[in-house]
């Protein structure tokens, strides 16, 4: 069993959602950043996403913009974000860990080898910011050729056809968008429970929920539509940077996805 | 999506989930306008009466060689752009939407796009690195006076990649109500094939002048490549002529051997950026080079994806002009023949004039791509006073 459905099933039996936690690898450099790594599995995260930092990162806000620049401004490379996530691996052999990048890093290293060297540091998923599900089918193959969960999004307005393509081609989780735009900006957040049951029908691995979940009510309402969990990425990203206390957040919200804290 | 959107293996559309449906809708309002003759006959009164087309084809009087210049400077708006912002602009309003949004580099673009939302009332919001937005204080003026609404991008280099970022960014959430109007022949599709389209008419109108007044195709047909729309609406009507070589100047900027050029078919690898599998710079790890020229135009560190295969299919040659012989080509066009170019176009001419001394019976078709007025500042800087 993949350690995405393990930990769906164990909170599914605990009336738990998934609290996933966004970090960019390498912000701001690399000892902090498995620092913080640390920090909210600690906290309570029951799944980690991390990103590999891009230039031109289209898809994401000023905050998380700010988190890929102060990586590569420290010097960070591709080897290093698969070298910070093996050592994260080894400290936890059982959370799911996604990564989040951009199409172009994994065409320079060429499809095959990004995705083994992703395998190999112990990542379970792979999702590819700027890759729909249109050109995603060859894609997604190598993936799971590789051992990986190809990651796709899917959001309000993605077409019936579309989902259903979306639920054929995922592994692990589904990663459903709350609103249009990028992450982190404050629209506000509207988790659609339609979206999520089309998934379902569609036989899609467990819907998630990210983009503009930054506090309690969000994670309550994201399980309420259905979704299976929640992930949060700029709120924490911008605690961090603001030397905040990323635990005190993150158990905040983790306390959220539980069945007793709906009120 | 009723395409590929490819060219060979390149082209694509390579972004976000949210806003496949805004490129699905695009291609449909494009593939339909194509069909629909109440939508041609609009662009070409538009094309002929307020753009001014067609424009001339000028047979250089004291420039060695045989060269021809297709006069996209004469063209409203003082350069190619005004062809396809016309057409983007009636699709825009054929779907609906009451907004743009444009990024733009020196400003052409960013000029072309606040024409159209004056003439057709649409809310206009151009993104514009804040460094271009320094340097090019004219050009925001120009777009303020005709309503649009400049937006300075911060991030990254502050260049024309970020400023499509930006836009990108702002498309994502806006998508319901904007149509984002970009400028090159590059992009996810269908902008590469509509912008082509679009530009076509260049070539098409060249082909016919020159057959007129020589009675045969042009051995050469030449243009500058940046994002590459002027040059693949020039090159579109001649690719099926086998015997005409086609060739696509880039900037190699401070020279082609350091990090400073634009030459992007030149040096770069293939990748993605901004929704299309191209050539494009890029370091080892595959993080987006910062690109270097003179003109404002030519530097970008992508290109458009047709240009990518017509490169590895061999059937265009792309080489590269320096800022220092772009610079000279443009006096020399200044001195000799009474027309100040865009620096972009410069760089066509510059490989033009090599061909032309070695071969001075070669019948070379240069597409001069916009005029130099926005350049003349810059130009002064650079040369200072003729001599």
């Amino acid at each position: 069993m993949s350690r995405y459905a393990a930990m769906f099933d164990r909170l599914a039996a605990r009336g738990e959602g998934a609290f996933g936690a966004f970090l960019m690898l390498g912000d701001p450099d690399l000892d902090t950043s498995l620092g913080l790594l640390g920090a909210v599995i600690a906290a309570g995260a029951d799944m980690i996403e991390v990103g590999i930092p891009f230039s031109d990162p289209v898809a994401d806000g000023p905050v998380i913009q700010a988190a890929a620049q102060r990586s590569l401004a420290a010097g960070v490379r591709t080897a290093d974000c698969f070298a910070l996530i093996a050592k994260v691996r080894e400290r936890n052999p059982h959370i799911p860990i996604g990564i989040l990048t951009y199409a172009n890093l994994v065409v320079a290293r060429s499809r095959e080898r990004f995705f083994d060297e992703a395998a190999a540091a112990g990542a379970d998923s792979l999702l590819i910011a700027d890759l729909p599900a249109f050109e995603a089918e060859p894609w997604a193959e190598a993936m799971r050729g590789a051992g990986l969960g190809p990651v796709l999004i899917a959001a309000s307005n993605t077409p019936a056809d579309t989902l259903v393509r979306i639920a054929r081609l995922s592994q692990g989780y589904t990663y459903c968008v709350s609103r249009a735009g990028i992450t982190g900006t404050h629209a506000e957040a509207r988790f659609d429970p339609a979206l999520v049951a089309a998934l379902k029908a569609a036989g899609a691995p467990p819907p998630v929920f990210g983009f503009g979940i930054s506090t309690p009510d969000h994670v309550r309402a994201a399980l309420a539509a259905g979704a299976a969990g929640v992930i949060c990425g700029s709120a924490i990203v911008d605690c961090a940077a603001g030397g905040g206390d990323v635990a005190a957040l993150v158990r905040d919200l983790k306390q959220a996805t539980g069945n007793d804290s709906a009120s | 999506m009723r395409l590929n959107g490819r060219f060979g293996r390149f082209g694509g559309a390579f972004v976000p989930e949210i806003l496949m449906p805004a490129i699905e809708q695009l291609e449909a309002a494009f593939l339909d306008s194509e069909e629909d003759p109440a939508f041609r006959a609009e662009l070409d009164e538009l094309l002929a009466n307020y753009a001014g087309r067609p424009t001339p084809l000028t047979r250089c009087r004291n420039l060695p060689g045989r060269i021809y210049l297709k006069r996209e400077d004469l063209l409203h708006g003082g350069a190619h752009k005004t062809n396809q912002v016309l057409g983007q602009a009636l699709l825009a309003r054929r779907m609906g939407k009451t907004r743009l949004i444009a990024e733009t580099g020196a400003g052409q673009h960013g000029v072309a796009t606040a024409i159209v939302g004056a003439l057709f009332g649409f809310d206009t919001v151009i993104y514009m690195g804040a460094k271009d937005v320094e340097r090019q204080s004219l050009n925001v003026f120009r777009m303020q006076l005709m309503g649009a609404t400049v937006v300075p991008v911060t991030g990254g280099a502050q260049g024309l990649k970020d400023a499509i970022n930006e836009a990108l960014r702002d498309w994502s959430a806006s998508f319901a109500t904007t149509h984002y109007l970009l400028g090159t022949a590059a992009g996810p599709h269908p902008f590469p094939l509509m912008v082509r389209q679009f530009q076509r008419i260049i070539g098409k109108e060249a082909r016919a002048q020159i057959l007129e007044r020589e009675g045969r195709l042009p051995d050469t047909v030449m243009a500058c490549v940046g994002g590459g729309s002027n040059a693949i609406g020039l090159f579109a009507d001649f690719v099926v002529d086998e015997a005409v070589t086609l060739v696509g100047v880039e900037a190699a900027g401070k020279g082609l051997d350091g990090g400073d050029h634009g030459a992007t078919l030149l040096r770069g690898r293939p990748g993605i950026l901004h929704g299309a599998e191209t050539y494009v710079l890029q370091d080892e790890d595959g993080q987006i080079s910062d690109s270097w020229s003179v003109s404002a135009g030519l530097d970008y560190p992508a290109v458009g994806p047709e240009h990518a295969h017509l490169k590895d299919s061999g059937r265009a040659r792309y080489v590269g002009a320096t800022d220092a012989e772009a610079l000279s080509a443009f006096r020399l066009l200044a001195e000799k023949e009474g027309i100040l170019c865009a620096f972009e176009s410069a760089h066509a001419l510059a490989h033009a004039l090599k061909r032309a001394r070695d071969n001075p019976d070669e019948m070379i078709l240069v597409g001069l791509s916009g005029r130099g007025d926005k350049d003349v500042a810059q130009a002064q800087a650079l040369l200072g006073r003729p001599a």
